[in-house]
C-alpha cells in the first residue's frame, strides 16, 4: 500500500479498547464470587471458550486472518456479557448455545466485527430466555440467605451433570432476584413496604446484587474517564429510567417500587454501561445516543415491571437496536458552514 | 481577553516543533541547477516566455499568468534556461509539471528592483501587480493571492500564524526573527482591503513568536491572538470560526462573511514584492524530523528537494521524506522533485518517528472520528459510503465539506486509512459530473433535433390542415358564404400543438439540467480542478487500499 496522509496516528487498537471494557468488569465480578460463589468464574470460561471456538471457526470458514480477530477481543467482551447475564447455576450447556448463538447468528450471520444490527449477548440472551424460561430464572441465593451451603464441587456436579447433592433441593441455594419477588408479590396484593422488608432487599435494591450494580458503575465510569464511552447513552438511560420509575412512584408508592430501586435492580447498570454502549449496535450521533439510551430506559422499565419477563433491560436493548439505521438517519448534525437544520430534508 | 469560538473535534499530534526551532534561519546555498514549476498554485499552469539557452536575471519573469486564476514564475537566480519540458513536481497527482530549468552562473544578478507605493495605486492596480510578482498562499494551499484579495470593506482579516500541523516551524521562525515586516504585509492586505479588523492568530506553543509579533504589532491597531494548540486550528475556515465565530458557508468563500485569511508567508512576501521589487523566488523550509540538524532555510524555489535535504544530514536510518507536515503532507517518492511555493516543510522519515500502523480493522462505530472532526462530519458513514460507491449518499452527508485533515484517521482504533477514501470518492464524484455534463450536452442536441423534427411535422401538418381548411371555407363561401370561423379554428389548433412541443422540450431540458456544480465560486473551482487532477492517482491507491483490505481479510493467516 502507498503512503498516504496522515502518516501518524494515536496508536490505540480495537483490542486495546476491548480489553479496557473486560477489565471494568473484573471488580464486578471478583464481588459477584464473593456474594454468589466461584460458579460465575466457570460460566465466564465456557463462554469465553465457546465465544473463540466459534469466532475462530467462522473466520475460518470466511477466510479472515484468525489471528488479528481473535485478537479483536470483541469475541469475549460478547462471551462475558452473555455468561454476567445468564444464572451461573444453570445447565452448562445454556450459557454454551447461547454463546454459539450470539457469535455465529448474531455477529457473524450479520457480516462479523462492525456489521451486526442487534447486540450480540443480547441476542444470545434473549434467544435463552425464550428457550429455556425456567432454568433463566434459577438465580443463586446470596451466600448469607442460602438455606444451606453447596460446595463448589456440588455446584459444578449440578451445572455440568444436573445432580442434586443427597438431601438438598435446587429451590435451597436458588431464590427469586428482587424484580422477581417484587413482582410475584404485588399480584398477591401484598402492599410495597411490607415487600421490601423481606430479607433479599437491601438499601438500593437486593442484597449482594446492589453492591454488583455499584461495582458495574464503577467500571463504567473508569471506561467514561479512559474516553471508551461517553456519557450520553449511559445517563440518559439511567435517567430515563429513574424517571419512568419516579412518576410511578409518585403516583403510588404502595404499588410502584423507588426510582432508586430500579436503577439497582437487574441488569440496569450492566446494560447502561457496558451492553447499550456497545459501539457497533448503538447509534453514532450524539442525540441519538441520547434517544437511544433514554428509549432503553423507558421500555426496559415497562417491560420489567408490566411484562412477563422478569427484567426488561435485555429486550428494551435489542428493540432501540433495530430503531438506529433509523436515529441515525434522523439525528445527523448541523454540517461546518451549512444553517441549522431541525429535521432531514429540510431546506438549508 | 478576546472570546474564542472552539470549533468542534482536533486532535493533539506529538508537535516535533523545538527540533526545527533551536537555530535561527539559514540561507540555502544557491544550486547549479534550478527547476521552476510553471504549476506552482492552484487553477492554470504559467505560460513560458523565456526561450532555451536565454540568459536570465534574478527575479526575471519566466512564466506568465495565464488567465485570472494563475499566477507569474520568475527566475530564483541568474543564469541560463537550459530545458523547458516536463519534470517530476511534488503534488498529490504524482503528475509531472511543465518546467524551466535553470543553470544558475553564481552571479545573482537582480533585475531592476522597483519598490511600489502600494497606497497611491488603486487596488485592481495592486492585484495585478501581485499576480505579476508571483504571489500565492505559502501556508501550502498555493492559491493565487490576488484573487482573494478581491474585497473591500472587509471586516476582519484573518492572519494564519497558527502553523498547527506538527514538525513544521517555518512561520514561527519568520515572525521570531522578521516580525516587522510580517507586519508591514499583513498592512499591504489590510489596506488592499479596506479591512477594518486584523487578527492574527498564533498557537500558544510559540511563545517566542508571539511576543515579538505583539512586539511589531504595538500601535497598528493590529491584534495577536494566542490560541490554544489543537490540529487543525490552522485550517483556514477552523481558524476564522476560532477568531471570529463565524462560519464561512459551505461552497462558499469567507469574503461573504466579511472575512479574508492570508498566511502570514504570504504576508511577508507581498512586503517583498511592494516595498522590495522582489517576487516571490524564496520562502522559508523546515528540514526536520530524522536528521542531524534540523533547521529552518531560506530556500530559493526550484531547489532539487533531494539536494536540500543534505544540509540537515539526515541520518543513516531515514526511511523516506515527507513534504508538508505529517497530517497532511505528501511522501515523496521521487527526491529530483524541486522546492515549490507550496513547500514548507521537508520531513525525514524513520521507523521510530513514524511507526507502520497496525493493519486496518473493520468500522467498530466507534464514533472517535466523529467526536474528532473539525468539520462536524460523520467520518464513519461517509467511509461506509465512500467503500460501498454509494457517492450519492456520501454528498448528501456532505463529503465534500471534508477538508481532508486526517483527524479522523488519526483517531481511529480500527487503522482505517479514512482520508484515502474521501479522496477517492471525491475524485469519482468530479469525474462523474463531468461525465454527466457531456452527457447532458449530447441529450440536449439530441432532444434539440427531435424538437425541430416533431415542429417541422406539426408545421407541416398544419399547413396541410389549413390548407383543407381554406379550400373547405372556399367552398363554403361559395355554397354558403361565412365561416371563417373554421379557419381560425385549424390556426389555433396549429399553433397549440407548437407550444405544446415547445413547453414539452423546456421541460425536459430544465429537468436533465446538471445542479450542483454550476457557479461555483473560483477557489471551489479550483478545488475541483485539482481534486480532478489526483483523480487517477487517487483511484489507484484507494483501489489498491480497498483490494489490499479485501484480500486480507480473504486470507487466514
Ligand atoms: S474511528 Fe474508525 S472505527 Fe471508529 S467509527 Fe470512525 S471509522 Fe469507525
Ligand atoms: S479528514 Fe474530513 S472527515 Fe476526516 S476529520 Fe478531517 S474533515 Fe472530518
Amino acid at each position: 500500500m502507498s503512503m498516504n496522509s496522515p502518516l501518524v496516528a494515536e496508536q490505540s487498537t480495537v483490542s486495546v479498547i476491548m480489553l479496557k471494557v473486560l477489565g471494568a468488569l473484573v471488580p464486578a465480578i471478583a464481588v459477584y464470587v464473593y456474594f454468589f460463589g466461584p460458579a460465575i468464574l466457570v460460566s465466564i470460561t465456557l463462554a469465553s471458550v465457546a465465544a473463540l471456538a466459534t469466532e475462530a471457526a467462522v473466520l475460518y470458514l470466511r477466510r479472515y486472518p484468525l489471528r488479528v480477530y481473535l485478537l479483536d477481543g470483541s469475541a469475549l467482551v460478547t462471551a462475558w456479557l452473555l455468561a454476567l447475564s445468564v444464572p451461573p447455576m444453570a445447565p452448562w450447556w445454556m450459557v454454551v448455545v447461547g454463546t454459539v448463538f450470539a457469535i455465529l447468528v448474531a455477529k457473524h450471520l450479520y457480516g462479523g466485527l462492525g456489521n451486526n444490527l442487534f447486540n450480540p449477548a443480547m441476542v444470545g440472551f434473549a434467544a435463552l430466555m425464550i428457550s429455556f424460561p425456567a432454568h433463566m430464572t434459577q438465580w443463586p441465593a446470596p451466600e448469607m440467605l442460602a438455606q444451606t451451603h453447596w460446595s463448589f464441587t456440588q455446584q459444578m456436579d449440578f451445572v455440568f451433570g444436573g445432580m442434586l447433592p443427597a438431601d438438598s433441593k435446587l429451590d435451597a441455594v436458588t431464590m427469586a432476584t428482587p424484580l422477581d419477588a417484587l413482582k410475584t408479590q404485588l399480584h398477591l396484593d401484598r402492599e410495597m413496604t411490607d415487600i421490601q422488608s423481606g430479607k433479599i432487599f437491601s438499601t438500593l435494591s437486593g442484597k449482594g446484587t446492589e453492591i454488583i450494580a455499584l461495582l458495574y458503575l464503577l467500571g463504567g465510569l473508569f471506561l467514561w474517564q479512559q474516553r471508551i464511552i461517553s456519557w450520553h447513552i449511559p445517563l440518559s438511560f439511567l435517567a430515563a429510567m429513574f424517571g419512568t420509575a419516579g412518576l410511578f412512584y409518585l403516583f403510588d408508592s404502595s404499588q410502584y417500587a423507588s426510582p432508586l430501586f430500579h436503577i439497582f435492580a437487574g441488569g440496569t447498570m450492566l446494560g447502561a454501561f457496558f451492553i447499550a454502549t456497545d459501539y457497533v449496535t448503538s447509534p453514532t450521533t450524539l442525540l441519538g445516543k441520547l434517544i437511544f439510551g433514554a428509549g432503553i430506559g423507558v421500555c426496559a422499565y415497562i417491560i420489567r415491571v408490566f411484562g412477563g419477563y422478569p427484567d426488561g433491560v435485555a429486550f428494551a436493548v435489542l428493540f432501540l437496536n433495530s430503531a438506529v439505521p433509523l436515529i441515525d438517519a434522523y439525528t445527523q448534525p448541523r454540517v461546518f458552514g451549512h444553517a441549522r437544520k431541525w429535521f432531514k430534508g429540510s431546506k438549508e | 481577553m478576546r472570546t474564542l469560538y472552539p470549533f468542534h473535534g482536533g486532535v493533539h499530534p506529538a508537535d516535533h516543533k523545538s527540533e526545527s526551532a533551536q537555530l535561527g534561519i539559514a540561507v540555502a546555498p544557491l544550486p547549479q541547477r534550478l527547476v521552476v514549476s510553471l504549476f506552482q498554485h492552484r487553477g492554470s499552469p504559467a505560460k513560458p516566455v523565456v526561450t532555451i539557452g536565454e540568459q536570465v536575471l534574478k527575479g526575471q519573469r519566466i512564466g506568465a499568468a495565464e488567465g485570472m486564476i494563475s499566477s507569474s514564475v520568475h527566475a530564483p537566480s541568474s543564469g541560463r534556461i537550459t530545458a523547458i519540458e516536463l519534470h517530476p513536481a511534488p503534488h498529490h497527482s504524482g503528475l509531472p509539471d511543465l518546467s524551466i530549468t535553470l543553470e544558475t552562473d553564481g552571479e545573482e544578478r537582480w533585475i531592476e528592483r522597483q519598490p511600489m507605493d502600494y497606497c497611491a495605486i488603486d487596488p485592481s492596480g495592486l492585484r495585478q501587480h501581485l499576480q505579476d510578482m508571483g504571489v500565492v498562499g505559502l501556508g501550502g494551499a498555493a492559491f493565487p493571492s490576488h484573487v482573494k484579495l478581491n474585497a473591500n470593506h472587509l471586516e476582519t482579516l484573518v492572519i494564519n500564524a497558527a502553523e498547527c500541523e506538527p514538525y513544521i516551524t517555518c512561520d514561527d521562525m519568520l515572525m521570531r526573527e522578521r516580525a516587522a515586516e510580517v507586519v508591514q504585509g499583513i498592512m499591504i492586505a489590510q489596506h488592499a482591503m479596506g479591512a477594518r479588523n486584523v487578527l492574527i492568530g498564533i498557537e500558544d506553543n510559540k511563545p517566542l513568536a508571539i511576543a515579538s509579533m505583539q512586539a511589531a504589532c504595538q500601535g497598528t491597531g493590529m491584534e495577536v491572538v494566542v490560541v490554544p494548540t489543537l490540529y487543525p486550528s490552522g485550517s483556514t475556515k477552523q481558524l476564522i470560526k476560532l477568531l471570529t465565530g463565524k462560519e464561512v458557508p459551505s461552497g462558499g468563500l469567507p469574503t461573504q462573511i466579511g472575512v479574508q485569511c492570508f498566511n502570514v508567508a504570504t504576508a511577508y512576501s507581498m512586503h517583498r514584492v511592494a516595498n522590495h521589487g522582489e517576487p516571490v523566488i524564496s520562502r522559508l523550509v523546515t528540514l526536520t524530523g530524522n536528521v542531524e540538524e534540523a533547521r529552518n532555510y531560506e530556500v530559493l524555489i526550484g531547489t532539487p528537494i533531494g539536494e536540500l535535504v543534505k544540509l540537515a544530514r539526515p541520518k543513516a536510518d531515514t526511511t523516506g521524506y515527507i513534504m508538508g507536515g505529517p497530517m497532511m503532507g505528501l511522501p515523496l517518492t521521487d527526491l529530483s522533485v524541486p522546492v515549490v511555493k507550496a513547500t514548507n516543510c521537508i520531513i525525514a522519515t524513520s521507523k521510530a518517528l513514524f511507526p507502520p500502523l497496525p493493519r486496518a480493522m473493520p468500522c467498530i462505530r466507534c464514533t472517535r472520528c466523529a467526536a474528532a472532526c473539525p468539520a462536524d462530519l460523520q467520518p464513519q458513514e461517509l467511509f461506509w459510503f465512500a467503500k460501498s460507491k454509494n457517492f450519492e449518499k456520501a454528498q448528501e452527508y456532505k463529503l465534500f465539506d471534508c477538508i481532508e485533515c486526517g483527524c479522523c484517521s488519526y483517531v481511529c482504533p480500527s487503522h482505517i486509512p479514512l482520508v484515502q477514501f474521501y479522496r477517492f470518492a471525491k475524485s469519482e464524484i468530479s469525474a462523474q459530473e463531468k461525465d454527466r455534463k457531456a452527457a447532458d450536452l449530447a441529450r440536449e442536441r439530441h432532444e434539440f433535433r427531435e424538437f425541430r423534427q416533431e415542429r417541422e411535422k406539426l408545421e407541416k401538418a398544419a399547413r396541410h390542415a389549413a390548407k383543407a381548411a381554406e379550400a373547405a371555407a372556399r367552398a363554403a363561401k361559395t355554397s354558403e358564404g361565412g365561416g371563417d370561423a373554421d379557419v381560425d379554428a385549424a390556426a389555433a389548433a396549429k399553433k397549440a400543438a407548437i407550444q405544446a412541443a415547445i413547453e414539452r422540450a423546456k421541460a425536459k431540458k430544465a429537468a436533465v439540467k446538471p445542479q450542483n456544480v454550476d457557479d461555483l465560486p473560483p477557489e471551489a473551482q479550483a478545488k475541483i480542478d485539482e481534486i480532478d487532477e489526483r483523480r487517477a492517482q487517487a483511484k489507484e491507491t484507494a483501489e489498491q487500499t480497498v483490494t489490499a483490505q479485501n484480500t486480507d481479510e480473504g486470507q487466514s493467516a
